[in-house]
């Protein structure tokens, strides 16, 4: 990678990796010509991403791989209905929180109509039927709310956050219906993994574009993460507001 | 995670842009921009779903269909000049073309695999807010097929001239703006490496097709 202080040699190993979280939290050592603002722990987070990437590759995505060679597509989509239709109950209590109540609306007609009618969330009726999924998350709620977005954080695992976001990412958890109300711990471990291994397979198409387009992965994901949550947030950002002069460039000379 | 499931949406929705303008050349040359896009992006998704090229992922072939197709729809010069930032006017008028050239290759080659999974997609033109007299014109779509609707929204400029019209210089999918997300990716290599650095990094990927 070409850019600033990053410790490459510190980098190598998993351990080291996961050493230098605290390190870099403490130092935050990005600095040089192209420090980005919103990345002051660059340093960490390149390091945190290559540990991810290399789980990735060693362990998430040959799994994920072999689920989608042997689960037919039709049980994978049911897999991912059920899954967002517990996501749309959590989607209904923060679109309330927001006091967006017509996504409150919309979350809950989701939720009831597909959990009966869609027969526990396996088949999305409601979409089909127009009522469009309104996906909130504890993040945006805060946002909604004032509280900024916060340094960009790369989380291990779980991938691009943000201070804010990883913030909400716990209440998420706590409000997550899997963790709460299943608890038989071997039938909720075995729900967690089915879920990871589900979503990792419905990206495998998209990680492979991801590889092609950026020349820094790195720098990519973090650029489209930071602007994809701002707009989701409805923040004005200079890119990407509500205005008309949104993506407008300078003439050329 | 959530971020994630984002990008699978925006990986599809850049797909369905790349080709938006896989469309009969031939057009007024007083068509309204949000008019363009709209009858484009329906001709584009068509070609998609019955030209083969992007079923069997032939580069050679995609490449010729969007030289075709697209790029009298899309102002590149102005695209990729921007993408470059200011080393754009230092370069020389060869350096110029082939990174427009490279910077082409790279975003069909990217996309290409994601076009072949664009299947029941249609496309959503909004209501256009613009004055009549403005050369410099947001249009919004939505593209909505399995899942959640993708946002994809388009900068236009009126180009003077027969026959020449509006051109699409940046897009958006789903509040990510192509340009300034290349801006980034481009000055770090020409910091590091100069104009002739980036470029051959633009070459070396194209050719083989992997990342650093």
């Amino acid at each position: 990678m070409t850019s600033t202080t990053t410790p490459s040699t510190a980098a190598r190993g998993h351990v080291a990796a996961a050493a230098l979280l605290g390190a870099a939290l403490l130092a935050g050592c990005a600095s040089g010509p192209q420090a980005n603002p919103a990345d002051p722990f660059e340093g960490y987070n390149r390091a945190m991403s290559r540990f991810n990437d290399d789980v990735d590759g060693a362990v998430v995505k040959p799994v994920a791989t072999a689920y989608k060679d042997v689960v037919p597509g039709v049980a994978r989509q049911g897999v991912t209905n059920v899954f967002a239709n517990l996501g749309d109950a959590w989607s209904f209590v923060n679109n309330l929180l927001q006091l967006q109540l017509e996504g409150a609306f919309n979350s809950a007609v989701r939720f009831s109509v597909n959990t009966v009618l869609g027969i526990g969330g396996l088949f999305d009726i409601a979409s089909e039927a127009g009522v469009e999924r309104h996906k909130q998350d504890f993040g945006l709620t805060m946002a909604r709310w004032g509280v900024p977005s916060g340094p960009y954080l790369v989380l291990p695992l779980l991938g691009p956050s943000s201070v804010r976001d990883t913030a909400g990412f716990v209440v998420d958890w706590e409000g997550d219906i899997v963790s709460r109300r299943v608890n038989d711990i071997p039938v909720r471990n075995s729900l967690y993994v089915l879920r990871a291994v589900n979503k990792r397979a419905n990206l495998l198409g998209v990680t492979s574009v991801l590889d092609y387009a950026a020349l820094d992965k790195y720098a990519f994901t973090r650029d489209a993460y930071l602007q994809m949550r701002a707009q989701q947030a409805g923040q004005e950002l200079p890119l990407n507001d509500a205005d008309d002069d949104a993506g407008r460039l300078p003439p050329e000379e | 995670m959530m971020n994630r499931r984002s990008l699978h949406r925006l990986a599809l929705g850049l797909g369905a842009s790349t080709v938006l303008a896989l469309a009969a050349p031939a057009w007024a040359a007083d068509e309204a921009p949000d008019a363009l896009i709209q009858r484009v992006s329906a001709d584009a998704l068509e070609t998609l779903r019955t030209d083969k090229s992007f079923q069997t992922g032939d580069i050679a072939k995609i490449v010729a269909l969007v030289d075709k197709v697209v790029m009298p729809h899309v102002n590149f010069r102005r695209m990729t000049s921007a993408a470059v930032g200011p080393g754009w006017r230092k370069a020389t008028p060869e350096q110029q073309a082939r990174l427009q050239q490279e910077f082409k290759t790279l975003l069909v080659r990217t996309y290409a695999g994601a076009l072949a999974q664009v299947k029941d997609e249609r496309v959503t033109v909004k209501p256009l807010r613009a004055k009549p007299d403005d050369t410099d014109v947001l249009v919004r779509t939505e593209v909505r097929g399995r899942g959640d609707p993708v946002q994809l929204d388009y900068r236009l400029e009126k180009t003077p001239g027969e026959g020449a019209g509006w051109k699409i210089y940046n897009l958006n999918v789903m509040g990510v703006w192509l340009v300034e997300t290349y801006r980034n990716q481009f000055a770090q290599e020409i910091n590091a490496k100069g104009v002739d650095g980036l470029i051959a990094t633009l070459a070396q990927r194209n050719a083989t097709g992997e990342s650093k």
